[in-house]
């Protein structure tokens, strides 16, 4: 006989930027309260909370994901990536900078979501993820290469997360600058190379021709 | 959202046995319908048995053609994967077609076929819904019509099955094989979700405490070929008003060898055209034969107060999906099945 399970809370740990962190959780939060509320990580922010506007995306395990949709409890030893794990004001992202230089938001709620959901997304393509913009010819190949981006790609890759102030058409020119900056999750199928550190450099470089070079071969530092 | 307790399943078997000895046991994967349910209040779960670790998160390749997709495979790994790329490409199209990227990255092939309906009467605690609660009646019936079923609904319920992937393993002949208390056993996709009947709570064949374990691909019959088509508000992440997917094998002198066409958006279920199939092989590819085809198939539809647009629109996304995969240059015809 197996016996009855009574606890609603539970003790786990969650790796964050980083930094790993144990801590008792109702079985009912997400990983999204759990950052916000108890981390202090207060970046990702609960818009919809029913994973429909993007504004709680995060990376889990290198990958973009809505953390309101994920329950903490069983994220137990998970790693995950933040906002504020990509950089800050001293030494931002490629992606944060090109977010600041395009001007690529109005009232910034949903802006740590388009940033983390954009480091994500071009990680995808770096790893030669298709989708639903990608030519059926292409789709068919699956070569491994990287993802061409053009303007109907970034937008399609992006559909998930809102911006009500209408900022699209500069999040997506700050997406095509910073396109060359973010390399594949190490371990996948298109080669990584470069260390993440030098995420900063060659910034003003043609984007096209940095492309394949994936000097940022991290998502995140 | 009521407590509950949890636990992690350490094997297939161990999550079936877990189900039977917890009372309101629910098993969670990606978590991306069920934690939505469970903030809206619709599910209620007294436990959780989290399978999204079990090792079902494999994509095999059989010699002879043919796949074996683990449940826990994501959304986006499966559309990503090569040999759905090339030899399942209405299954790649239809998963890339669903959701959002962040959304696909979570979402397992399991859960995507378990996913609830979008109807917003049985997402609301305030409106009677059948298939939320049996016997409550059914809010949209006479409610806002515009999304819901126009083939096989019920008095009962009118709700439609939102997944794009289903329609393609619909069309695939794909299986679905589960896991339960008496074992294993295997059910053709296309049968796997219900018509709505007098019990429109039941949404599958599923009984209580099956697991969906793995899907199987069959070979695509030699030289076919495949898209699928999708309708929507949006041009990206939105669920579909009508979506088509079809495989389709020419003979050299342009008739139809096979045909297979399932609808998607139109009713409870995947809706696998057969009658328009029936119509198709044996004739000569053209436009007029796609048309009478998909229109012997939609002859059966019922349309509701505001949703009798459905019916041309589905009419138009499969005889323009069929016309494309019909046309000789492959790359430009798949260009526009993928649209």
């Amino acid at each position: 006989m197996i016996p009855q399970r009574t606890a609603t809370s539970s003790t786990l740990t969650l790796h964050v930027n980083d930094t790993a962190h144990t801590v008792t959780v109702d079985h009912r939060a997400t990983v999204l309260d759990v950052l916000r509320e108890q981390l202090d990580l207060t970046g990702s922010k609960k818009g919809c909370d029913h994973g429909q506007c993007g504004a709680c995306t995060v990376l889990l395990e290198g990958r973009r994901a809505n953390s309101c949709l994920l329950l903490a409890v069983a994220h137990d030893g998970a790693h995950l990536t933040t906002v504020e794990g990509l950089g800050d004001a001293e030494e931002p992202h490629p992606l944060q900078r090109a977010f600041e230089e395009r001007d690529a938001f109005q009232c910034g709620y949903c802006t740590p979501g388009q940033i983390v959901s954009g480091v994500g997304m071009l990680c995808e393509a770096a790893e030669g993820h298709p989708s639903h913009a990608t030519p059926g010819e292409v789709l068919q190949r699956s070569t491994g290469e990287p993802a061409e981006l053009s303007r109907a790609e970034i937008r399609e890759r992006m559909s998930g997360n809102l911006c009500r102030c209408g900022a699209y058409p500069h999040i997506v020119a700050a997406l095509e600058d910073a396109s060359g900056h973010v390399g594949p999750r190490s371990g996948t199928a298109h080669p990584a190379s470069g260390p993440a550190s030098d995420r900063d450099s060659d910034r003003d470089s043609d984007r096209d021709s940095d492309r394949d070079s994936a000097s940022d071969a991290a998502p995140a530092r | 959202m009521k407590p509950f307790t949890f636990e992690r399943a350490t094997s297939p078997e161990q999550a079936v046995s877990a189900f039977a000895a917890q009372p309101h046991a629910y098993f969670l994967a990606g978590g991306t319908n069920l934690v939505d349910l469970m903030k809206l209040g619709v599910e209620a779960p007294g436990h959780l048995i989290d399978v999204s670790r079990l090792a079902l998160d494999t994509v095999e390749t059989a010699p002879g053609g043919g796949l074996r997709v683990g449940a826990n495979v994501r959304n986006s790994d499966l559309a990503a994967h090569p040999a759905v790329r090339s030899d399942y490409p209405a299954l790649a199209q239809a998963l890339l077609a669903g959701a959002s990227g962040q959304l696909r990255n979570l979402a397992t092939t399991g859960g995507n076929l378990l996913q609830r309906t979008r109807c917003p009467y049985f997402q609301d605690l305030s409106a009677p819904c059948n298939k939320r609660e049996p016997g409550a009646g059914c809010s949209a019936r006479e409610g806002a019509t515009r999304d819901m079923a126009v083939l096989g609904h019920s008095e009962h319920c009118v709700a439609t099955h939102p997944s794009d992937m289903a329609v393609a393993l619909a069309a695939y002949d794909a299986e679905v094989e589960l896991l339960g208390p008496e074992g294993t056993r295997t059910v053709p996709a296309a049968a796997f979700h219900r018509l709505p009947g007098d019990t429109p709570e039941r949404d599958t064949v599923l009984r209580p405490g099956e697991l969906v374990a793995h899907l199987t691909l069959p070979a695509s019959p030699a030289g076919a070929r495949a898209g699928y088509r999708k309708a929507r508000d949006r041009a990206s992440y939105a669920f579909a008003l009508a979506s088509a997917a079809a495989v389709l094998a020419l003979d050299e002198d342009g008739t139809v060898r096979h045909a297979a066409l399932a609808f998607g958006a139109l009713a409870h279920r995947p809706w696998r055209a057969r009658t328009a199939e029936e119509v198709l092989v044996g004739t000569r590819a053209d436009a007029d034969t796609f048309a009478r085809a998909v229109d012997a198939e939609l002859a059966a539809a019922e349309p509701l107060a505001d949703n009798a647009f459905k019916v041309p629109l589905a009419r138009g996304v499969a005889v323009r999906l069929l016309t494309g995969l019909a046309e000789p240059p492959q790359p430009a015809a798949n260009r526009s099945a993928g649209v």
